[in-house]
């Protein structure tokens, strides 16, 4: 019986724990600092202070100040760092306090760490984890919005791992830590407190109405590469992830359409069995994402769905995603790609 | 003169009322090609004419010396004032060995170019003591963050020269399995981080290494090193905060060869101020060291190296030296700079130098010498030719296809599986055969 199945059993008889998004990160990094002296957790405001989403909170006065600390306000200088400390056995789990944020970091992230393995022959790698509060909805204005994953699942040598629920969000993270790769933590922050259901002007549920809020105590881990069917259904196939598979849900029931939603969990490395099961079985796909439409990852799934599950479609791919602009701030919900455009997209889809 | 108004070029409009009128200065280097050069204007100093503080001195508390330059090494070949390292005749013939070793690496991987053997090199002539004697005043565990002109420092600690052979070549035998440019070295078993060619890259890498030292209560250091042109990334800014914020051990070495391929130090701001002042305003000990002065590169380094294994913080070292060849095998300096600047260089050569001293202590002569260089040629020459029969760049003797596509990942996924079968069938089409060459 493998760690993974008796920590599991274990929790099946324990009493049930709910918890939110940020509470079940922050477990997470508690049990992992625990269990691996390597792990050190650094970034902006991180240490005493616990974080600006509160991630982080707790973490410094139980495990100290050189396992958990702040860092200059240098996204370069902490994933330049972090890339050292890999390089000396550390697993270090850098926070970039948001994704819009992490652009600085971009030639550490791409030209050292996603290429140390590779060009140094396996001599010297890179484990870590950048954890970075991602996407929109929260009224952030363009710098505190942005979802930039396309940037990184084009990049070979990175993992880009997105989590929708608190139970997810806790097993990722535990396996992104272990992972000896680097991989790119995007945390969907629209979710931090309760599954946003795309109606913003109806009242946002908390997570512990949500099935998924129920999150086991201890170690366990949810591979990467491996996606969740959310819901079974025949008529269609949406392939999401993050903010955007509750939205998904949330439409696909108003509307009653028997949809299969898959939320991905992990863009690289993709479950590419997942989707050709399901898209063969329905013959309709749509893609959602909150990014930007073009060169966005939708463009890589719908490319994906096409070359391979071409015979089976029924009707041509359906990307919904967010417009070609800025995330701008008073027309964030028109940005939104909403349970409107959604909406015209399923009916656009079943319409043949 | 006369003519139609062109309104793309109408001159720019006066400037308002008393304010004068602004402009741009673009730094121009004092010798072009064909110049006749004068470096009297160089303050050298004086050997053995600086002050060597304490290794917890306050940084404060030492800054002349990140304006000055510490010398040992006088015109008289003998070593002078408190920066004396004082090494045994034997350490000093092993430093000249690593240097000589490495102008005969340094010679012959370049003809080797020139000869299609491979398709890039970079000589470090001229730079040699900044990288080997650092290196020997290190401890042979302490973690290195080179850029790409420190081979010196894998000479020093013993790297086999058939691997650089064979990295040069990117053939079968190369470790890093034919996939970077030639001479980005990597070796974690001499305590050498993987080159990256990106610039400065390696710089807060360093000082995370050297964090994570200090966060295991280690007693390794690191060290990292960076060409003054570099030193504009901002990487660099983010290693010298990082190293500064949290009192990293670590060893910030500049090496002021005076050129970034055509652009002259100016472009990186020595119009102003010397590189080790950069120190400074982080409050990082600062040291100015006649780079082509082995003793003086050899004791700059201790006394960092001390200062970091003390848990006194960081240092910088600023390497004050000449780029005596081109940038590299892709470069002409004819076209841009001096020749007679490497004639005139007032630090003269650092192998000279050292040779010269080691003659005039009596531990040296010219017959040995002469000797030595021939051992080196010769066994560099020979191991050229070991390093021949795993094959030259572009004959067919590499490592596999699949080879291509590990190690992007820990396990290869899927697509990259796939992107590997589509390679070999590639490969079948077009010889017939997945291996043609064996």
């Amino acid at each position: 019986m493998s760690e993974d199945t008796q920590t599991v059993a274990n929790a099946e008889t324990a009493p049930e724990r709910r918890l939110n998004m940020i509470e079940a990160i922050n477990e997470a990094l508690d049990i992992m600092l625990a269990r691996d002296p390597d792990v050190i957790i650094m970034g902006e405001d991180v240490g005493y202070f616990g974080g600006v989403f509160r991630a982080t909170a707790g973490l410094q006065a139980k495990h100290g100040k050189t396992r958990v600390f702040d860092t200059p306000i240098s996204e370069c200088g902490i994933i330049g760092v972090a890339v050292g400390m890999g390089a000396y056995g550390l697993r270090p789990v850098p926070e970039i306090q948001f994704a819009d944020y992490i652009y600085p970091g971009l030639d550490q992230l791409i030209s050292e760490a996603a290429r140390l393995r590779y060009r140094s022959a396996g001599d010297f790698i890179a484990p870590m984890t950048v954890r970075s509060p991602f996407g929109g909805g929260i009224f952030g204005g363009q710098t505190h919005s942005q979802s930039p994953e396309a940037i990184f699942t084009h990049v070979s040598g990175l993992k880009t791992v997105i989590p929708a629920t608190p139970y997810d969000a806790k097993g990722l993270l535990i396996a992104a830590i272990e992972d000896n790769d680097p991989v790119i933590f995007f945390e969907p922050k629209r979710i931090y407190n309760g599954p946003f259901s795309g109606f913003y002007d109806k009242p946002v549920e908390p997570w512990k109405k949500h099935a998924d809020s129920v999150v086991p105590e201890g170690y366990y881990r949810i591979p990467l590469g491996k996606a969740r069917i959310v819901r079974t259904g025949e008529a269609m196939t949406i392939l999401t992830y993050g903010t955007m598979v509750h939205v998904a849900e949330a439409v696909a029931r108003e509307k009653g359409v028997d949809a299969e939603i898959i939320d991905l969990r992990t863009l690289v490395p993709l479950d590419i069995e997942a989707i050709e099961a399901s898209v063969e079985k329905t013959g309709r796909c749509m893609i959602v994402h909150e990014a930007t439409r073009t060169s966005g990852f939708g463009a890589e799934l719908s490319a994906l769905v096409t070359e391979r599950c071409f015979y089976h479609l029924e009707a041509p791919v359906e990307r919904v995603t967010g417009f070609d602009t800025p995330y701008p701030h008073s027309l964030e919900w028109a940005y939104f790609p909403g349970p409107v455009r959604i909406g015209d997209a399923i009916d656009k889809l079943l319409k043949d | 003169m006369a003519g139609p108004v062109d309104p793309e070029k109408q001159p720019a409009p006066a400037p308002d009322g008393n304010r004068p009128s602004l402009s741009l200065h673009v730094p121009e280097p004092k010798y072009r090609p064909g110049d006749t050069v004068d470096f009297s204007d160089i303050d050298i100093g004086t050997p053995g004419g600086q002050p060597r503080p304490d290794e917890s001195a306050h940084p404060s508390q030492m800054g002349e010396l990140a304006y000055s330059l510490i010398r040992v090494l006088g015109d008289d070949n003998q070593a002078h004032g408190p920066w004396n390292p004082r090494l045994d005749p034997e350490t000093l013939r092993q430093m000249l060995g690593h240097m000589a070793m490495v102008r005969a690496f340094d010679e012959r991987m370049f003809r080797g170019q020139r000869q299609g053997k491979t398709s890039f090199y970079m000589k470090c002539t001229g730079e040699e003591a900044t990288s080997i004697a650092p290196a020997m005043a290190l401890a042979s565990d302490d973690m290195v963050f080179p850029s790409y002109r420190q081979q010196g420092i894998l000479i020093a600690r013993g790297y086999p020269l058939i691997e650089m052979i064979n990295q040069i070549y990117s053939n079968k035998a190369d470790k890093l399995k034919g996939r970077q440019l030639p001479i980005m070295y990597s070796s974690r078993e001499h305590g050498f981080f993987s080159i990256s060619g990106n610039l400065a890259t390696q710089t807060p890498q360093a000082v995370g290494w050297a964090m994570a030292s200090a966060i295991k209560g280690d007693s390794r250091i690191a060290a990292t090193w960076v060409g003054e042109g570099s030193t504009a990334e901002g990487d660099f800014h983010s290693a010298c905060t990082f190293a500064a914020v949290y009192n990293a051990p670590v060893i910030l070495n500049i090496i002021n060869n005076q050129w970034a391929i055509s652009s002259f130090s100016g472009f990186a701001g020595a119009e102003r101020t010397t590189f080790a002042a950069r120190g400074l305003g982080y409050g990082i000990a600062a040291l100015r060291v006649d780079g082509n002065d082995a003793l003086a590169c050899f004791a700059a380094a201790q006394w960092a190296a001390n200062r970091a294994r003390a848990n006194q913080g960081p240092t910088l070292i600023e390497y004050f030296t000449y780029r005596a060849e081109g940038h590299s095998t892709s470069d002409d300096p004819s076209g841009y700079r001096s020749a007679q600047e490497r004639e005139e260089w007032p630090l003269g050569d650092p192998v000279t130098r050292l040779k010269a001293h080691l003659i005039d202590i009596g531990e040296w002569d010219e017959e040995r010498h002469a000797a030595m260089d021939l051992e080196c040629a010769e066994l560099v020459k020979a191991t050229t030719k070991e390093a021949e029969k795993n094959g030259i760049l572009g004959h067919g003797l590499h490592h596999p296809f699949h080879t291509m596509f590990e190690d992007v990942y820990e396990e290869l996924p899927w697509h990259l599986e796939e992107q590997a079968d589509q390679a070999i069938r590639e490969r079948i089409a077009k010889f017939g055969t997945e291996r043609p060459f064996g």
